[in-house]
């Protein structure tokens, strides 16, 4: 069991603020995710986590007790580097025990153990190998394999797929997803993309300039974003935002003028920008690339600039007269050449709106994936 | 493409310059120590003469060759040991647990290499005569450890700075105390830096002249007396001296060549890597 908690905390170097009042709950078995641009603080967190960063104020309570002042070691946590911080000088299996060594655990309960994790691995073969002379990937292993060893109350991740390539990072990303559910742990992960926030995660957490923007499940991220800064985050590519004009508030949304037509998003109306004070008004319109639809009826034009095309999908950069550059996501079969006249219709009830503030407007249903109960938990369960 | 083998020939070729340049005196120290007396002065210097050992024996009959090579050992080795056992706590402090004034502190202690020896050896020599440490071994290994620890601690700074910190941090998480940090961490991968750190410091050492020049006279004279003492009042003999000056550089130079990689790993971190 583990639950961790998070009040009030800081950062603060000098006079220089890195973590500015973080409040959160991790619960047992929780996969959470800290996500945010470099520089967000997500890192120093975890540190601060793992006691290797002291804190400045507020409490961090492990299972009911406050561990501000407990050393790393004594917190029962277990950190994987984004560098793996291997110990160069000693074979894989040392690498393993080296805690259990430390804790004078007796040989024969250590080679026990290091077995275990090795076959949970596949790293039976490499335990006589130094660090030196494995792969990336395997080094990400023996990492993680030197974690498990610990049987740690929670697992830390410092951006742990950083440094492997493209193809090796999925592969690596599939078995963390693979062994979080074998392990059962809680485990806490950083990392700076989103796709691996988004696979993994049963929680996400996205920081900037340390503070939490919002907390959430993926679906509920991409579905529900906070504000501008969550919504441009999460999803890929990223959000188009269209300046827009409040046209009115009904039944079923709020209508905003885009192009040469108008679209009505279900929003509520916030407080201060209910009825006739929302038209007029100044707001910000979101839709990701894949409600875009190619559309010469619809209602903004413009010419295609960019085409990637992928294979199975395009992506269209279309420059719009009214609403700026638009990345359209069009199936892989799409005929369009570069700089043809296309026409753009948006797909209204995936539409976002948000206030000058830059936060959103509360839409009037939740998603109907959120509600579904195995749809949450199936990865935590 | 043309270009590039044209600029590679060039290095190579001002490469091996550099080295003949380098290499020519201690090539003719050899050559000088196995002509004759005569041979050696001529103002044509021959290079087809019949080589003759005389010297290497006239030099061993006049002077004992084992003892000061043995003081040339014991000094070195001691001086060198003595530094690394002051410098390896200074240097852990400065590199893992620096303060504001670290930099400054390395600085200095830099600097000191930077005042003329001489201006030092009136007060040191007040000293050892006060002390009984003038032609003592003692004396030596005291001297040289202090001479050489700006170096060597500059060195291991570095060194332990090379280590990542992550895996320092790794060994908290896993429980390791400070100690034992040092003890299965630290040391153990620092020891290729100690290790180029000391040989440098053995070879610093056997080479100097100065101090043991100055300090010593005939019982803890090491090698570089030895060689002084064949550029006698009597004259200069080079056939002799050409001896003398191999028998003392020789043994530093197989030592050296032996443990060039390690020398050259030593000098060159940071920097290649």
């Amino acid at each position: 069991m583990a639950n961790l908690t998070l009040k009030a905390v800081h950062k603060t170097y000098g006079n220089h603020s890195v973590i500015k009042g973080v409040d959160l709950e991790i619960k047992d078995r929780e996969f959470v995710v800290f996500v945010g641009p470099s520089g967000c603080g997500k890192s120093t967190l975890l540190r601060m986590i793992a006691g290797l960063e002291e804190i400045t104020s507020g409490d961090l309570i492990l299972d009911g007790q406050r561990v501000n002042d407990v050393a790393p070691a004594g917190r029962g946590l277990a950190m994987v580097f984004q560098s793996y911080a291997l110990y160069p000088h000693m074979t894989v299996a040392e690498n393993m025990a080296f805690s259990l060594k430390l804790a004078r655990v007796p040989q024969e309960e250590r080679d026990a153990k290091v077995k275990a994790a090795a076959g949970v691995l596949q790293l039976d073969h490499l335990l006589d190998r130094k660090p030196g002379q494995l792969s990336g990937g395997q080094r990400q292993r023996v990492a993680i394999g030197r974690a498990i060893v610990r049987q740690p109350k929670v697992f830390l991740f410092d951006e742990p797929l950083s440094n492997l390539d493209a193809a090796l990072r999925v592969q690596m990303r599939i078995e963390l997803a693979r062994l979080h559910e074998q392990l059962d742990a809680t485990m806490v992960y950083v990392t700076h993309d989103q796709v691996e926030a988004m696979t993994l995660a049963s929680k996400i957490v996205v920081l900037r300039g340390g503070v939490v923007e919002q907390v959430g499940s993926p679906l509920e991220l991409y579905h529900h974003p906070r504000n501008l800064f969550v919504a441009g985050f999460i999803g890929s590519p990223t959000m188009n935002t269209i300046p827009v004009t409040g046209r009115g508030v009904g039944e079923d949304g709020v209508t905003v003028g885009v192009g040469q037509g108008a679209v009505t998003v279900p929003v509520r109306g916030s407080d201060a920008l209910t009825g006739q004070a929302l038209t007029g008004q100044a707001l910000t319109l979101g839709v990701r690339p894949e409600h875009l639809t190619l559309d010469d009826a619809g209602p903004v034009r413009g010419e295609v600039s960019v085409v990637e095309r992928l294979g199975g999908q395009t992506f269209l950069y279309v420059q719009t007269a009214e609403a700026g550059l638009l990345v359209v996501e069009a199936d892989g079969e799409t005929a369009v050449d570069l700089h043809e006249t296309v026409g753009l219709s948006l797909r209204a009830d995936a539409c976002h709106l948000f206030n000058a503030d830059g936060l959103a407007l509360d839409r009037l249903n939740r998603h109907a994936l959120l509600d579904r109960k195995a749809g949450r938990g199936s990865r935590a369960r | 493409m043309r270009l590039k083998l044209d600029t590679h020939a060039a290095l190579s070729v001002t490469g091996w310059l550099a080295a003949g340049l380098l290499f020519f005196p201690i090539a003719w120290m050899l050559l000088t120590s196995v002509k004759t007396e005569i041979e050696a002065v001529a103002t044509t210097p021959s290079l087809i003469f019949t080589p003759t050992l005389e010297n290497y024996v006239a030099v061993q009959e006049r002077a004992d060759y084992l003892k000061f090579a043995l003081n040339s050992v014991v000094v070195s080795f001691g001086s060198t040991l003595l530094a690394l056992a002051l410098a390896v706590p200074a240097a852990y402090g400065m590199a893992f647990f620096p303060t504001k004034r670290t930099r400054g502190t390395l600085l200095w202690m830099l600097s000191t290499k930077m005042m003329p020896p001489v201006g030092a050896l009136v007060p040191v020599t007040l000293v050892f005569r006060d002390l009984g440490l003038i032609d003592t071994l003692a004396g030596l290994v005291v001297v040289y450890a202090l001479i050489n620890l700006p170096i060597v601690v500059w060195m291991l700074y570095t060194f332990f700075r090379e280590i990542p910190r992550e895996i320092l941090e790794a060994g908290r998480m896993d429980g390791a105390t400070p100690l034992d940090e040092l003890r299965f961490l630290l040391l153990p991968l620092a020891l290729p830096g100690m290790a180029s750190t000391g040989l440098l410091a053995v070879i610093l050492t056997w080479n100097e002249a100065f101090w043991s020049l100055n300090l010593t006279a005939a019982h803890a004279g090491p090698l570089t007396a030895f060689i002084a003492s064949f550029s006698a009042p009597e004259g200069l003999f080079w056939a002799k001296l050409s001896a003398a000056s191999t028998m003392a550089v020789a043994p530093i130079l197989v030592f050296g060549w032996l443990s060039q990689r390690q020398l050259v790993r030593g000098l060159t971190f940071g920097a290649v890597k």
